[in-house]
């Protein structure tokens, strides 16, 4: 009896979550121009209709390489980083590894308008480079903390060994540490695009005028009418971030499963 | 001409000293452990002739060339570790294969030479495996050949058969030595086993606090130590502590609590050098239980405390006056009981002799 009644609150409660998702998610094959139930037939004149929404499509142009760019810096500096600290014997490692990590400690909106605040400072005005360079600051403790727990796991005689058959530190990076650490590169990787790719926040404050991300091109459609496109636009999106690390997920375990891991 | 040469090396971590001014000569060919418990500064040693470590002084000579600023990749060493460190993502051909790729060697002839050493370990048929099927025991042979399909100068095998079980490690032993001997590579091998090093060694080096406490053939260490350490750490020894009342060419004349008076043959007392404190060293399985005292050897009463049954052997615990000593004898019949009145004997010959 008592635990029936708890399987039906944990019901209600990812009810209330999931529902209004998947809510947008049919509408978006709604055929009426007014998002409400019943449907009057299912159609995808609004994925069409986003198609031929220049401003949407630069919008998604814009987040691709905006998140691909941050995915790409991140995951490259957070690699290095990550080695530096776990492998080297470096100076105020404690105090690097916080002031690393600390972007997602603090609230988003302290560290946009900080990071804003500063290049005012500087004198260096708003563009894509800014924008790039602040995903980059809140992507990068994700990736660090991934790889860096990765990294801890791979032995060090495993690349003392590649050393002593005659490969350069260099060269045991690339053949044996680099891919060791791939799934964790992989899902920092990931992260770095999917958090990047749904900011708004840091994004709002860091964009130069004129471009618009998705989450922000949504945003301002939204300011003037709840237009069905939204819902297409929103379905895209969901399924993007769910579906992109979802096949990340699929794609590291068929490659451990041909190693016989 | 030496395969590796250390000349007064000494390392320093910070204030601790893991290796003090250490000399060592190892032959070419030669199969040579540096034997001692944790913290010795065996590893650290043999960390040091890998370069994976640097000396804080001295030189490290390896072939004829000082190598203290070669690095480790290009020493042309084999590097065998206690726990395999085979590469997990690459398979076992590609695992062996790995070093002959940074040594321009053709296509085919590493075909041949990875399924030459694969063979030589007796696991041609594995190749297309990947480490993690593998059990331990496969896994350290492939690590073997991975190391030796180089042709180093120099194998170093750190612990290599302490992560496997005891019966494995065993055969693993009789592998690894007609492996070495089959290709002559000089090796160093580090090990806390006594009884590894005392079945593969041409010479054992024993190491105690990151000194060098002797070197020497297996026999000469085991019957001959150079130190109480030494005499502890290899096998069961009683030491009884007493003096050296003179010291002819013939041998040297101890008192000593149980025994008396007892002449140690010259042979076994090297290091001793004329009346004055000393100490003499009786191997456990050299002092014989019997019934009756022996006329032909020195005996003494004692007490049986305690029986530690082994099978084929039995360890005593005997008390002879003040004194505590055990011995281990084989079996005849049945073993003595606990709380029996027996009676040791020695023959003078088999003890060793050290300055006290």
């Amino acid at each position: 009896m008592g635990w029936s009644l708890i399987r039906i609150y944990t019901i209600l409660v990812y009810g209330f979550m999931f529902l209004p998702v998947a809510v947008v998610v049919l509408l978006s094959f709604n055929e009426n121009q007014f998002g409400s139930f019943p449907m009057t037939g299912v159609s995808l004149r609004w994925f069409e209709a986003l198609w031929n929404n220049d401003a949407v499509m630069r919008a998604f142009r814009t987040s691709i390489i905006l998140g691909l760019l941050t995915a790409l810096i991140s995951t490259t500096l957070g690699v290095l980083a990550s080695l530096a600290l776990v492998r080297y014997a470096v100076p105020g490692k404690n105090l690097i590894t916080t002031v690393l990590i600390a972007p997602i400690l603090v609230p988003e909106v302290v560290l946009a308008v900080a990071l804003l605040l500063f290049l005012n400072w500087l004198g260096i005005g708003k563009s894509f480079a800014l924008l790039l360079a602040g995903h980059v600051i809140f992507t990068l403790p994700f990736v660090i903390l991934v790889v860096q727990a990765r990294l801890v796991s791979i032995r060090r005689d495993v690349e003392e060994a590649a050393l002593s058959l005659g490969a350069s530190p260099m060269q045991t990076f690339f053949s044996v540490t680099l891919p060791l650490l791939m799934p964790a590169v992989a899902a920092g990787g990931l992260f770095a695009f999917t958090i990047s790719f749904d900011d708004i926040t840091g994004t709002l404050f860091w964009k130069p005028g004129g471009v618009e991300t998705v989450p922000t091109q949504i945003f301002s459609m939204l300011r003037n009418s709840i237009s069905p496109e939204i819902n297409a636009l929103g379905t895209v999106m969901i399924l993007l971030t769910v579906g992109l690390p979802l096949l990340g997920a699929a794609l590291a375990r068929w490659l451990s499963m041909k190693r016989g891991v | 001409m030496s395969a590796v040469e250390l000349n007064n090396i000494v390392k320093r971590f910070g204030a601790f000293t893991a290796v003090e001014k250490t000399s060592l000569s190892i032959p070419e060919g030669a199969f040579v452990t540096l034997l001692g418990p944790s913290g010795c500064g065996k590893t650290t040693t043999l960390r040091m002739i890998a370069g994976l470590l640097d000396p804080t002084e001295g030189e490290i000579v390896i072939g004829g060339r000082r190598v203290n600023d070669v690095p480790i990749h290009k020493r042309n060493l084999g590097l065998v570790f206690q726990n395999y460190a085979l590469f997990p993502h690459k398979t076992v051909a590609e695992n062996v294969a790995f070093g002959l790729r940074y040594r321009k060697v053709p296509r085919d002839e590493i075909t041949r030479r990875v399924r030459d050493a694969l063979e030589l370990v007796q696991l041609p048929q594995l190749g297309d495996r990947y480490p993690k099927a593998l059990s331990g025991g496969q896994q350290q042979r492939i690590a073997l050949a991975r190391a030796i399909v180089i042709e180093p100068d120099v194998l170093l095998l750190d612990e290599p058969l302490s992560a496997l079980d005891a019966n494995l490690r065993e055969d693993m032993r009789v592998e690894l030595k007609r492996i070495q001997e089959r290709i002559g590579v000089t090796t160093v091998f580090v090990t806390h086993d006594q009884s590894e090093a005392l079945a593969m060694s041409d010479r054992i080096v024993v190491m105690s606090n990151g000194r060098v406490e002797q070197v020497g053939a297996p026999e000469e260490v085991y019957t001959t130590p150079a130190s109480e350490f030494v005499a502890r750490f290899l096998g069961a020894s009683n030491i009884l502590e007493g003096r050296c009342l003179s010291r002819g060419p013939e041998g040297a004349v101890l008192e000593v609590p149980v025994f008396g008076t007892v002449r140690v043959p010259s042979a076994r007392a090297p290091h001793l050098g004329g009346a004055g404190p000393a100490k003499l060293v009786v191997r456990a399985e050299k002092l014989i239980l019997r019934e009756a005292p022996a006329r032909d050897a020195l005996s003494a009463p004692a007490t049986i405390e305690a029986v530690d049954y082994q099978g084929q052997a039995a360890r005593y615990f005997l008390r002879a006056g003040d004194t505590a000593l055990q011995a281990i004898n084989m079996i005849d019949a049945r073993p003595f009981p606990a709380g029996a009145q027996v009676h040791m004997t020695l023959r003078p010959q088999d003890c060793a002799a050290l300055p006290g």
